[in-house]
């Protein structure tokens, strides 16, 4: 019986063989290449890889990419090359398409062997050198530049010929340099146009082909690699600098979004809300919900998402601030460390009101498509999220500064600030004032909370992260006018991100507590303090 | 503190807390130990280690209200200065287990061993003794305070500004005791201890001289508190706290007065700490956040703040409401009754329980002027005479 099935097997494979052999009839160049693998020979497989590369098929780089990860088999029996998918499919090597009937019963793959895998590679990165798509040519010359094969050398030259992508044909120049500095049989002229190449490039990678260059090298070569580094570590340290100031204007700024609300209300009404913290929380919540809205009903609407989050965050952490106000802080005037208790509570219960709701777990809040990705300028990159965020930081800032400076409401917040009894006198209702000003803190905290679902994970624990350094900044640059709250913010944030490399993200924190202990010893009431006698309690 | 003003502190009600807390440290030992599990006088180890735990915090609230109810000194971050006592107590029990370790390292706890850490750092020498244990246990906590209050009360730091900056303090010690190379075992803490003094922290006998020790030291702290208050001294403080500007125009050295408070509370904190860490058996970073801190103010104000009895009563209810509920099915509602606890405290029981009641006593006897008095002693503790909203 089973003998009857080999027979039947065998048949089947007969009629394949004959079906191949009529396909031959019209084989070209690719075809031919492929019966090289058939001979189970390294010397012949090599054979086989050039000449499948040489032949332009569409194929080629399938079935080399195939052979390279041992996904290329052949059945000597057949004379058949099959090649396997990343899932493990069969394929026939020869038309692509899936492979019919059942495999070969001798089917393996093809072997390779060190020296083999190096010719691959080096053929692959020619291959792919010359790919249609210019992404794919940047990433073989990237390849290139970082293997720096010398093999590549002929299919580099020919690239840089034809290619008119100008960002691909650097990184073609740039790899056919770090070829060249790595192959001791290149003219030393080439070396040192090469060199240039490598300064002009003046990134770590540069910095690290320079560095690793071989003892081989002339010395006239060697010496400018010397100068090169010099120059590139300068120039490095430049940006890093730049980079650096960068982070700490993008912290500085979201500090400035969370800390802006308690500088105002503590500015007025010299109470501190614990809970702003969790107004932050509701603004990012509110976005979050905003988003889930907009995914089952109005999927096209996802890039708008936070314009609709943010008025609506204000409107809601404003509210519940106001609330607060009314339903609590009135009653506790003339109390501040009492303040300070009722509004933790408050924070507790908020904080498990969000838990219960939703769960404790992190919500997935994502970036319209304007926010997520990130450009390079010069040697740093910069992502779309933080700059946004720096931008309608400041874009806040400046609206509240005109608020406070040419509105009505800004005139008498103003006027409470600086003597509440004085103001009340005048006809000020302070106990109005009030109540707006802790909605109108509330209300940023809330768009703060939209800018942060951006960039940190939105769980009820999000305003907790960022109340205590809030409360460094109105420390640090006092409640006179918002200006202090500006510097402070961008000063602690810069500083956090210096102080960082050298102490770490922790010691760094401690580092800038200390000197806050330290600068309040100067300037007990902070940067911008007011002046005059109303400020001594 | 002389003798006289202690004499002077022996009020009628002082003399009541003294004996009662003596009579605890000595029935309740005696009870759970002598008396045999199936009289109905038996006291359950599971009391002594809760009530243990209790009389720490009791302690810590006790040294809050020194500085906050007679002071007017919110700090938000007196449990930093409980922790730092806590992990004191726990280095000398972590060199007591020698041998017996994980890792069978005779000098070596077990965390740094496994850390590849070649040798004890500097600040771990001397924990072996419990005599220097003892020192560290006071003067950490205590140097801190001196070193942080002379920054502070040197520049006035004062009402919220001073809350805020003790938090950040916390906070940030709370981060760096999380890191593994600060060296006091990251944020696993400190734990698996095996004994004190020779004695095995888990036997019952050693857990209810804990509870007898911690007692009188709650005592003897309610005592040197009482004496403070009821001198000359405790009345400057008392008017630090209601008129600090006031009290510097009259010529008294406010910082001074301060600073001295300050750090024997932080000092009363520390040894709270370190009775708290052999009675739970463990001392991790999460000891340093802000809202331990925080709750540990709360239970001041449930007791009641500038009533040191109070101050020991709030640290008792609310731990005993906390364990009741939160082992219950109304764990998840824990969190809301603690919020609505200190909005409720603040707007409604201003005194506290305490207060509310010698209010009342005090009320009945005396006429309606001195009443009044008394209401604003006890109404504008805070220090700030600040000017009401015209409404």
């Amino acid at each position: 019986m089973r003998s009857f099935c080999e027979r039947l097997l065998a048949l089947v494979f007969a009629l394949s063989v004959v079906c191949v052999a009529a396909n031959a009839a019209r084989a070209d160049a690719y075809e031919d290449a492929l019966a090289n693998f058939l001979a189970d020979s390294f010397d012949d497989t090599i054979e086989g890889i050039n000449a499948v590369a040489a032949s332009g098929h569409p194929l080629a780089e399938k079935v080399i990419v195939a052979l390279q990860d041992g996904r290329l088999l052949f059945s000597a029996e057949e004379k058949r090359v099959f090649f396997k998918d990343e899932a493990d499919r069969l394929f026939d090597a020869a038309s692509g398409s899936p492979a019919t009937g059942s495999p070969p019963a001798d089917l393996s793959p093809v072997r390779l062997n060190n020296r083999l895998r190096r010719i691959i590679e080096a053929t692959l990165g020619s291959l792919t050198l010359m790919a249609p798509d210019p992404v794919k040519r940047f990433e073989a010359a990237q390849a290139v530049f970082k293997s720096k094969d010398a093999n590549a050398l002929p299919a580099l030259d020919q690239a840089i010929a034809k290619e008119t992508v100008a960002r691909v044909k650097r990184a073609l120049t740039e790899a056919r340099a770090a070829v060249i500095l790595y192959l001791d049989s290149a003219a030393e002229t080439d070396k040192i146009d090469a060199v240039g190449i490598m300064r002009e490039r003046g990134d770590q990678e540069a910095l690290a082909v320079l560095r690793g260059l071989p003892d081989s090298n002339p010395p006239a070569v060697r010496q400018l690699a010397a100068d090169a580094i010099a120059s590139i570590e300068r120039t490095l340290a430049a940006w890093e600098t730049v980079q650096n100031a960068w982070y700490g204007i993008s912290l500085g700024s979201v500090l400035l979004l969370a800390a802006i609300g308690l500088a105002i209300t503590f500015g007025v009404m010299g109470v501190i809300n614990m809970a702003h913290g969790e107004m932050v929380m509701l603004g990012a919540y509110t976005t979050f919900v905003v988003q889930e809205v907009i995914r089952t009903r109005y999927p096209g609407l996802f890039d708008y998402s936070l314009f609709i989050a943010i008025p609506l965050a204000f409107l809601i952490a404003g509210f519940v601030g106001v609330l607060i106000e009314r339903g609590i802080i009135q009653f506790l005037y003339g109390r501040p460390l009492e303040t300070l208790l009722a509004t933790w509570g408050l924070s507790l219960i908020l904080q498990q009101a969000v838990r219960t709701a939703f769960g404790p777990t992190n919500k997935d809040v994502g970036n319209p498509s304007w926010m997520s990705g990130s450009f390079d300028l010069g040697h740093i990159t910069i992502t779309y999220n933080r700059l946004w965020i720096v931008v309608f930081t400041l874009l806040v800032f400046v609206l509240l500064l005109a608020l406070l400076r040419y509105t009505r409401l800004g005139l008498e917040m103003r006027a409470v600030t600086q003597n509440r009894s004085m103001a009340a006198s005048m006809g000020i209702r302070t106990g109005w004032i009030d109540a707006m000003t802790f909605g109108l803190g509330s209300g940023i905290a809330g768009i703060a909370g939209v800018a942060l679902s951006q960039i940190d994970n939105v769980s009820p624990n999000l305003g907790q992260g960022y109340i205590i350094d809030s409360f460094m900044v109105v420390v640090f640059g006092g409640v006179g006018n918002l200006w202090g709250t500006l510097v402070g913010a961008l000063t602690l944030g810069i500083a956090n991100k210096f102080l960082e490399p050298f102490a770490g993200a922790v010691l760094g924190k401690i580092a800038i507590l200390v000197l806050i202990i330290l600068f309040i010893q100067k300037r007990p009431r902070g940067l911008f303090a007011l002046k005059g006698r109303a400020v001594e309690a | 503190m002389s003798a006289f003003p202690l004499t002077r502190a022996l009020d009628r009600a002082t003399v009541i807390v003294v004996s009662l807390l003596a009579a605890f440290a000595i029935l309740v030992p005696l009870l759970n130990l002598a008396v045999p599990a199936s009289s109905p006088f038996h006291v359950s180890s599971y009391f002594v280690a809760l009530f243990g735990k209790y009389i720490c915090y009791a302690i810590l609230a006790l040294s809050i209200d020194l500085i906050w109810g007679y002071c007017g000194i919110l700090s938000l971050g007196h449990g930093a200065f409980f922790a730092l006592g806590g992990y004191a107590m726990g280095m000398y029990l972590m060199r007591q287990i020698g041998t017996r370790g994980v890792y069978a390292n005779p000098i070596l706890p077990d965390f740094m061993v496994f850390l590849n850490w070649p040798e004890l750092p500097v600040y771990w020498y001397g924990f072996q003794h419990f005599p220097y244990a003892l020192l560290m246990i006071v003067l950490v906590p205590g140097l801190l305070a001196l070193v942080f209050g002379w920054f502070a009360f040197r520049s006035r730091v004062t009402g919220v500004y001073l809350s805020i900056i003790t938090q950040a303090l916390t906070f940030a010690l709370m981060l760096g005791f999380f890191r593994n190379n600060f060296g006091f075992g990251g944020n696993n803490g400190l734990t698996d201890f095996k004994d004190i003094l020779g004695f095995n922290v888990q036997a019952p006998g050693t857990r209810a001289t804990l509870f007898a020790i911690s007692t009188l030291a709650l005592m003897i702290g309610f005592l040197i508190c009482r004496s403070i208050v009821a001198s000359k001294f405790g009345k400057v403080l008392i008017a630090i706290r209601d008129a600090e500007s006031r009290t510097r125009f009259l010529g008294y050295r406010v910082e001074s007065y301060k600073l001295f408070v300050f750090t024997l509370s932080a000092c009363m904190a520390g040894i709270a700490g370190a009775l708290y860490v052999p009675q739970v058996g463990i001392i991790n970073p999460s000891e340093f956040s802000p809202g331990n801190s925080i709750e540990a103010v709360i239970w001041v104000a449930v007791g009641g703040r500038g009533t040191l009895t109070g101050a020991i009563l709030g640290a008792v209810v609310v731990n005993y409401a906390k364990t009741f509920f939160t082992s219950g099915p109304l764990a998840p509602y824990w969190l809301f009754m603690l919020g609505g606890l200190f909005i409720a405290v603040t707007l409604l029981l201003p005194r506290g329980i305490v207060g509310t009641v010698e209010h009342w006593l005090k009320r009945k006897p005396q006429s309606d002027a001195q009443a009044a008095t008394a209401n604003d002693v006890a109404g504008s503790p805070s220090g700030e005479p600040a000017p009401r909203p015209a409404e």
